[in-house]
């Protein structure tokens, strides 16, 4: 019997400071393995006993073998609590859940566009690099990213150290305000879409807060892409992660189950609740 | 078909709990409710009990995980519990439906463990309705209270209790108690049966109809303008869906109890203001979009997953228990109106 409701063991290995408030945490089973295997865009509850449990978007590819990776931006109290974590702490995990970014079908030899605001990348992390081990195929990539400041931008290191240095990538960056230091691009990610105008042949993955999504959508409509060439992921309150608890159901669909991938047409059939 | 005379139920109660539970439903100050028997405990004779049966599948509080923390380290304990046979004698046709509305939910992939280890364990012995109330409407939903379904369907006339098992199940139960029984034609059944079937002819809400609701519905019913009206005076109690036999919402919490941290599933409701809640905000902030949400589910997102079955058995708790009188009678009759 799968007992999906009790979790197993993790060990966090490595804490890598994002940003002021995100957290990048590695996780491994006691014996050093990944907990399970998954797929770009699923999720896993974390928790510490006695504290909470929640579920978060599993921001390594799963073409990384050895551990799995947590972008966790400090907002609540588990939060909180995991962010005052030290090396060595356990921590329970259980998952995968949810359906994934159609990579090995819809996405397949198509050029992607990502666009992400602030934590929002974690999810699109995983797709980005399992995308780059599995360059052959895809077509071009491109991400336009941006965050309230410099500061802010998740993952800044490997964008800058790996990704813009991979041929046929292009990365897009902008921050909210001006802010020393920084001579690159600033502006809100809607507007910024506008501007770089990319090309409308390209299959596009979104993530970020949901007055993000909502103007970046507008945008892309604006310059002509179609909802069915748009996903993106969601976000809502999970207890069970099965489509049982009954939490984060919207219309007939459980975005823990059903989603939380969502092609953007077939979000538009469900009611505006999230 | 077999029967037992009234008279002779604590033998057959006896002999069924040498090797099962018992439970029944027992008269209390408050009203009828399901107890384990004992000698001397009877059969209630109230049309139901105050809270549904799906406590014996889908407890109000259960224990999933046991946690001890020692360190930076952590040992999880599986808290399934062992359980004994046991059978629900004495349900409903409404109760006895909505377990197969639950099974949808907790049966379905991935199948949830603590509720497929009760239900395995159960035996459902249903007794049909003979006085059905005016807040039943359970035909509305296609049920049949003079035929109730069940492992073992069950009838109590004229001073005798007649049996027939549905199920492997309940012709094992049957057997079970078989010494006590006698086998009989069907007469007094049927003839029970038509009685019963003029009440239900008569009762007030035997026209409610589900033509207006279903999974095709969807935007329509949502974007009714008569949610606002029908949501107004809810108190937000969840009163409604704790005696609702379908309603199925859960909480997960843990309560630390100084050596372990013991993690608990609990009944929770959709019409509490932080069942939605996340650090970031909610996505249901007025009363208004959780009245809807209870009401939409039962009537639309269930049906729209489960082949159009409605997730409402007409048992009609919350329509008396409600304390501003509001209920999924009055909800449908609003929409469809």
């Amino acid at each position: 019997m799968n007992e999906t409701l009790i979790p197993k063991i993790g060990v966090v290995t490595d804490i890598r400071i994002d940003t002021p408030d995100v957290k990048t945490f590695r996780v491994v089973t006691p014996d050093g393995k990944k907990a399970f295997e998954h797929m770009p865009g699923q999720c896993a509850m974390l928790s510490i006993p006695g504290v909470g449990e929640a579920m978060f978007s599993i921001t390594s590819s799963p073409t990384n073998t050895e551990f799995m990776e947590f972008s966790i931006k400090k907002c609540g109290c588990l939060t909180s609590w995991l962010h005052q974590m030290e090396v060595g702490q356990q921590i329970t995990i259980r998952g995968p859940y949810g359906n994934h970014f159609p990579v090995e079908t819809d996405l397949k030899g198509k050029d992607l566009l990502f666009i992400a605001g602030g934590i929002g990348l974690a999810p699109l992390r995983s797709v980005i690099n399992y995308v780059r081990d599995k360059r052959e195929n895809y077509g071009s990539i491109q991400i336009i990213y941006g965050s309230r400041s410099k500061d802010d931008l998740v993952d800044y290191q490997e964008i800058i150290d790996e990704w813009m240095k991979d041929d046929g990538i292009e990365v897009n960056l902008t921050i909210d305000r001006e802010q020393e230091g920084w001579d690159g691009h600033v502006g809100f990610v809607p507007n910024f879409v506008k501007e770089v105008n990319p090309d409308i042949s390209k299959t596009v993955l979104i993530c970020g807060p949901p007055i993000m999504i909502k103007f970046t959508l507008g945008a892309l409509k604006e310059l002509g892409f179609k909802e069915t060439q748009v996903f993106t992921t969601m976000e809502l309150r999970m207890k069970c992660g099965i489509g049982k608890c009954g939490r984060c159901n919207i219309g007939n669909k459980y975005v823990c189950k059903d989603g939380p991938v969502f092609r953007y047409d077939k979000l538009g059939e469900l009611p505006d609740e999230y | 078909m077999y029967k037992i005379s009234v008279e002779k139920l604590d033998d057959l109660f006896k002999k069924a709990s040498e090797s099962r539970t018992i439970y029944l439903p027992v008269d209390k100050e408050n009203g009828a409710k399901f107890e384990k028997w004992s000698e001397g405990k009877k059969l209630s004779n109230a049309l139901n009990t105050v809270r549904s049966a799906k406590d014996f599948i889908f407890p109000q509080t259960e224990n999933l995980a046991d946690f001890r923390i020692s360190g930076k380290n952590i040992e999880v304990r599986d808290a399934h519990e062992e359980l004994e046979d046991f059978v629900i004698f004495g349900m409903r046709a409404c109760d006895a439906r909505s377990f197969e509305i639950l099974d949808k939910v907790f049966l379905a992939e991935p199948v949830d463990t603590y509720y497929k280890n009760r239900r395995e364990h159960g035996v459902l012995v249903t007794i049909a309705c003979t006085k059905p109330s005016e807040t039943c409407f359970c035909q509305t939903f296609g049920i049949d209270p003079t035929k109730p379904e069940g492992d073992v369907s069950a009838w109590i006339c004229d001073g005798e209790m007649y049996f027939e098992s549905n199920t492997e199940k309940g012709k094992t139960f049957i057997e079970s108690i078989s010494a006590l029984l006698e086998e009989s034609g069907s007469e007094a059944v049927e003839k029970q049966q038509s009685e019963t079937k003029e009440i239900l002819a008569k009762l007030p809400l035997k026209d409610v109809k589900t033509d207006a609701f279903g999974g095709d519905k969807l935007n329509e019913l949502f974007n009714s303008p008569k949610w606002a009206e029908l949501s107004e005076s809810c108190l937000g109690c969840g009163t409604c869906t704790f005696v609702c036999p379908t309603c199925q919402c859960y909480d997960i919490r843990d309560f630390d109890c100084g050596k372990e941290i013991k993690r608990f599933r609990c009944w929770d409701s959709c019409m509490y203001s932080d069942f939605t809640r996340m650090a970031h905000g909610n996505s249901r902030n007025s009363q208004l979009e959780r009245f809807r949400q209870r009401f939409m589910h039962k009537l639309v997102y269930f049906p729209a997953n489960n082949d159009g079955q409605f997730g409402c058995v007409g048992c009609g708790r919350c329509l008396s228990k409600c304390p501003i009188s509001m209920n999924i009678v009055k909800v449908m009759k609003t929409l469809e109106g």
